[in-house]
């Protein structure tokens, strides 16, 4: 039954293609089949915006609809959710407990790892943009050119690069069950101060000024800005904000993964 | 340490070709704590070498270093002449570690296929699960399975890349008899198809029933090394019990008795010359009854290896 495992039937050499696409499929079946991820990163924005954006009734946030305005605003709220839970979540239960090392004790290419973690959160956030899309233009009353829908979403999911750089940060310095509880000291207070919740207009004084220094706020005002609702700074500035941001977050994660192989090595 | 006077560490072979793994005067530190002290140990081509030793004597830490998870913090680790931390390395290698959670809504055959695809030359899956004993359990989620599954899954991942050498950290763990002795026929198969194995274990019976070579580790070092005949050799090799008129005081005089225990009505001595020590007894004590000698399993060995104060 098993002879011929002696001799390997093939010889072909690891593809490294093969590998990252398996990474991030699997990546992705898991988080699909965990309905807590799921549940909780793309039905609450969506919850959210069928409460605030449609039960509450159409209302006029400066020269735009609160239907429309809050597509950008929870989008924002919705791919940051789904980036910081599916990377800093599943990274600090796989160091946590255990399977990293598995991982690592294999010849699996290290940056697979962190690619699927990526490529999930893209998904995910994705998924969560198109339907606030879909609610907003089937029971919202939004009217978008395909084009202004398109840049929207491309502009939107952009950001779920900056938090997962945040969440890879996250991961590598919280523990496996208090993760999520990490995530949201830091997830709930940025969505409100960067006016994810209520139009940034309304937030008090001092929180406005704060808020240039949180990202959710950058990515929320490009987003704003496609859809002609953006305070009118220039784009680059916001695109600058994100990437600094992604920088010092990459670096924290590395001092992380390097105190990591310290404890552990 | 009073253990090392009564059992010579061989060393390693002075000639021969190249060893598949070596550890050349390891020592790990993590931080005050000495997991590794000056531990010196070749693994050998197709040989099965298991590690011996109770709990925190640093056979996970020996492991560990093996598969590159941990660097010494002096000495020298190499694993086919080259460092273990290396990914060329790791195609070789195949490793099971106690781990705390394994991703739980991934299915059996999804986790196979996926570490598969890390391997130049793997198995085809169907033979994976197959050689692992867990056909059935192809298209099961690993949250569902039993404990025992659980641990031929994590078999499965150590052996799926076909490789030459496993790393086995405390493979039947937790497991129930019949899971562990169908895991020891699964581990000897590798042996057969030509594979090298390391595995640790406290349990004393697995190392007796599966390795070549014996590696007992306690505090941090190799205490005893051989195969399991001669560590048996190295206490005791005998028990006797009978019943005799003579104190253990004078028992213990005899030359060649290693420890003596009072058994209920009987008396219990361990020694290296069970006939020479018979016949002082038959000798000393006309009344002697009940003789009973039993070869000390490898148990008491193991008990008298670790055994910190007086052998």
């Amino acid at each position: 039954m098993v002879s011929t495992a002696i001799n390997p039937t093939s010889l072909r050499q690891p593809n490294l293609l093969t590998i990252y696409a398996k990474e991030a499929k699997y990546e992705l079946l898991k988080v699909l089949r965990s309905p807590m991820y799921s549940v909780s990163t793309v039905v609450f924005p969506l919850m959210f915006y069928v409460l605030f954006g449609l039960v509450m009734g159409k209302q006029m946030i400066g020269s735009i609809s609160s239907t429309l305005y809050l597509i950008p605003a929870y989008g924002t709220f919705g791919v940051m959710g789904a980036s910081l839970f599916g990377t800093a979540a599943t990274l600090a239960s796989d160091r946590g407990l255990g399977w990293l090392q598995v991982k690592r004790a294999s010849p699996m290419p290290p940056f697979a790892y962190f690619f699927a973690k990526v490529v999930m959160s893209i998904v995910f956030s994705t998924a969560d943009v198109l339907l606030l899309l879909i609610l907003g233009v089937l029971f919202g009353g939004v009217h978008l050119p395909a084009a202004t829908a398109s840049k929207l979403v491309l502009t939107l999911v952009a950001g779920s690069l900056p938090f997962s750089a945040m969440g890879l940060a996250i991961g590598y310095f919280a523990g496996p069950t208090s993760a999520p509880a990490v995530i949201n000291i830091f997830y709930l207070p940025m969505s409100f101060c960067s006016g994810l919740w209520m139009p940034f207009q309304y937030l008090p004084k001092f929180v406005q000024y704060l808020a240039v220094f949180l990202p959710p706020f950058h990515l929320s005002q490009l987003a704003l800005t496609v859809v002609g609702a953006g305070r009118g700074e220039p784009n680059l500035g916001h695109w600058e904000a994100l990437a600094g941001f992604s920088m010092l977050c990459l670096g924290v994660a590395l001092w992380g993964h390097q105190r990591d192989q310290k404890c552990n090595g | 340490m009073a253990s090392a006077q009564i059992l010579p560490i061989t060393g390693r072979p002075a000639a021969g070709p190249q060893p598949v793994a070596r550890l050349e005067n390891v020592s790990k530190n993590y931080g005050r704590v000495r997991a590794l002290q000056d531990f010196n140990f070749d693994v050998r081509a197709g040989e099965l070498v298991a590690f011996l030793g109770p709990n925190g004597a640093g056979k996970t830490t020996a492991i560990r270093l093996l598969l590159g998870l941990a660097m010494p913090t002096t000495g020298k680790v190499s694993v086919f002449g080259a460092n273990p931390a290396d990914v060329t390395t790791h195609m070789r290698v195949g490793a099971m570690l106690q781990v705390g959670r394994v991703p739980e809504t991934l299915r059996v055959r999804e986790h196979v296929d996926l570490f598969s695809s890390y391997y130049p030359n793997p198995l085809p899956i169907a033979e994976t699960l197959a050689i692992a004993g867990i056909e059935d359990l192809r298209d099961r989620k690993f949250g569902v399975l039993s404990g025992g599954q659980k641990q031929r899954v994590l078999f499965a991942l150590a052996i799926c890349g076909n490789p030459d050498v496993l790393f086995l950290d405390e493979p039947t763990v937790g497991l129930d008899v019949e899971a562990r002795h169908m895991l020891w026929d699964e581990i000897r198969n590798l042996l057969a198809r030509g594979k090298t194995v390391v595995l640790t274990t406290h349990y004393l019976e697995e190392a007796d029933s599966l390795a070549d070579r014996i590696g007992v580790i306690n505090k941090g070092s190799i205490i005893a090394e051989g195969t399991p005949a001669q560590i048996k050799s190295l206490t005791a090799g005998k028990k006797i019990r009978c019943i005799t008129q003579l104190s253990l005081d004078v028992c213990k005089s005899l030359p060649d008795v290693v420890e003596v225990h009072r058994d209920r009505d009987a008396v219990l001595i361990h020694t290296s010359q069970a006939e020479e020590v018979l016949r002082r007894l038959l000798s000393l004590d006309l009344e002697l009854s009940g003789i009973e000698v039993t070869s000390a399993g490898l148990e008491d060995a193991f008990l008298a290896l670790t055994r910190d104060d007086k052998v």
